[in-house]
């Protein structure tokens, strides 16, 4: 299972990196070999406004429906659009695919996201 | 309650399977490093080896069998030869779908039936009840194993370890004593992914030892493949599955499965309500629908016209084959017609699609 040192998780499975006031974020390898072959994603919509978990987004693989939440609160302001052509991106390379930027408004939101280190032994867990 | 192993279940942790619970059984959904699409596409262009055996196997026996299972089944029971195949439905008195099933006819006085798991009990529990004199019914399930090889390759890879030349097997025809690597096994040209293929009960003792033949028999030109595969082969093919596309409310007819159901030909169950059903008309049906919009139908997604509800999706998925979604919907009659648009309702939003024809998988079955 990968999981690179430098983001920060969610419970949900989600991924945010952080650089300034922006956060890339996406869906963790662990998210993406549970779900199967992804062959469907509904992306947020640029200029909207999110709370923290607040669902921005749907994955769908052969078999399952996901729902993917906000790691932070902020403003979508940009979207990875590739994706709606090729979600299989996010089997092939779930961090190098990042589905959304969000502008943040309140860095506060981060405190409560996991390291690597705490999300590694909570996949774990779950097993 | 605990959950049940097929014999096989150490094949699938051997060969790592993801195991989900599937209606009380413990089988893999997809296999680790393949996944639903890759196993697909095997199945399509080369063979695939599933495990099956949680489907129920019944023994019908006596001298007024073949009345008997006639009396069960909206096919033509009566015309079936020894060693003939057929698939058909058992109905309710009101029309609706008990199971359905394959009959596998030794002679007239012996036939093998192959149930749903999740019906095993039901079904079986149907036959007691609506069993006649001369005859007897045994529940046998537990006592076979049962193997699905299907693909193009499957008969050359078959073939590599039976003395039994499978060119005699015909399509919807069955040998009930194959020897495979020198086990007795029943073998049938039959299958649920739309490809030539065989299906093979074994006694759970030799099922392993079988799998393992056919896939070192098959080396690179087969793989195993799990339910989530077994479920879009079946789809793409316009297959039914019971629970979707047919049930306890919903008819053969509606479903779209007439040419199983013989209407002209003896009395069994249900038959008076279709032929009542038939002469007043459809009101509903199962129809093949396109998606113009973005999303994916899923099993009861809503299905609306200008806003009203006119029915239900049985069946959609993304078809690897297509490599887009494609759906079954059992909807009001009056919008059947191919090229009459209509709504799937995704996570609240309406969300364009086309009634269709002819979008699904040629079968590629040999009939003859």
């Amino acid at each position: 299972m990968n999981i690179p040192k430098k983001l920060l998780y969610t419970s949900e499975h989600e991924w945010i990196r952080v650089d300034g006031e922006k956060g890339h974020c996406g869906i963790t390898d662990y998210a993406q070999h549970h779900l199967g072959d992804i062959v469907f994603v509904e992306l947020p919509e640029v200029g909207e406004e999110v709370a923290v978990a607040e669902s921005i987004g749907v994955i769908e693989s052969v078999k399952a429906v996901a729902t993917l939440f906000s790691p932070a609160g902020g403003k979508i302001i940009e979207v990875n659009e590739e994706l709606e052509e090729a979600p299989e991106l996010l089997n092939e390379d779930p961090y190098g695919n990042w589905i959304a930027i969000i502008e943040l408004t309140d860095h506060s939101d981060l405190e409560k996201l996991m390291s690597a280190e705490a999300y590694a032994a909570f996949c774990e867990n779950l097993e | 309650m605990s959950l049940k192993q097929t014999p096989l279940y150490p094949m699938h942790l051997k060969y790592n399977g993801k195991i989900i619970d599937f209606g009380g059984w413990e089988l893999p959904v997809q296999y680790e490093g393949m996944g639903i699409i890759k196993e697909h596409q095997m199945v399509r262009e080369k063979a695939g080896l599933f495990d099956v055996s949680h489907m129920g196997e019944v023994f019908i026996t006596g001298e007024k069998a073949e009345d008997f299972v006639q009396k069960l089944l909206s096919n033509d029971v009566r015309n079936m030869k020894d060693f003939q195949v057929i698939y058909g439905l058992m109905c309710y008195p009101s029309g609706g779908v008990v199971d359905d099933l394959l009959v596998y006819r030794y002679n007239s006085s012996k036939y093998l039936l192959v149930i749903n798991a999740a019906n095993v009990e039901k079904d079986f529990e149907w036959i007691q009840k609506n069993l006649i004199e001369g005859v007897s019914a045994s529940n046998v399930s537990n006592e076979y194993a049962q193997l699905a090889l299907q693909g193009p390759q499957a008969p050359a890879i078959l073939q590599k370890i039976t003395d039994v030349d499978l060119d005699s097997i015909k399509f919807f025809w069955f040998n009930p004593a194959v020897k495979i690597s020198g086990v007795e096994c029943i073998v049938s040209r039959t299958g649920y992914t739309g490809e030539d293929g065989f299906e093979i009960y074994v006694q759970p003792e030799d099922a392993i030892f079988i799998w393992e033949e056919i896939l070192q028999a098959g080396g690179d030109m087969v793989s195993p493949v799990g339910l989530g595969a077994r479920d879009s082969l079946r789809f793409e093919a316009k297959l039914p599955l019971y629970g979707q596309e047919i049930d306890q409310e919903i008819t053969p007819l509606e479903a779209g499965l007439g040419f199983f159901v013989k209407l002209d030909t003896d009395d069994f169950i249900g038959r008076s309500a279709l032929l009542k059903q038939k002469a007043e008309g459809l009101k509903r049906k199962v129809v093949e629908f396109s998606m113009i919009g973005k999303g994916i139908p899923r099993s009861h997604y809503e299905v609306q016209k200008d806003g009203v509800s006119i029915g239900q999706v049985t069946t959609g998925l993304h078809a690897p084959t297509f490599k887009k979604p494609i759906g079954l919907a059992l909807i009001n009659i009056d919008y059947t017609e191919p090229g009459t648009q209509i709504d799937i309702i995704i996570r609240d939003k309406a969300v364009q699609a086309v009634v269709d024809s002819g979008i699904f998988y040629q079968k590629k079955t040999k009939s003859k």
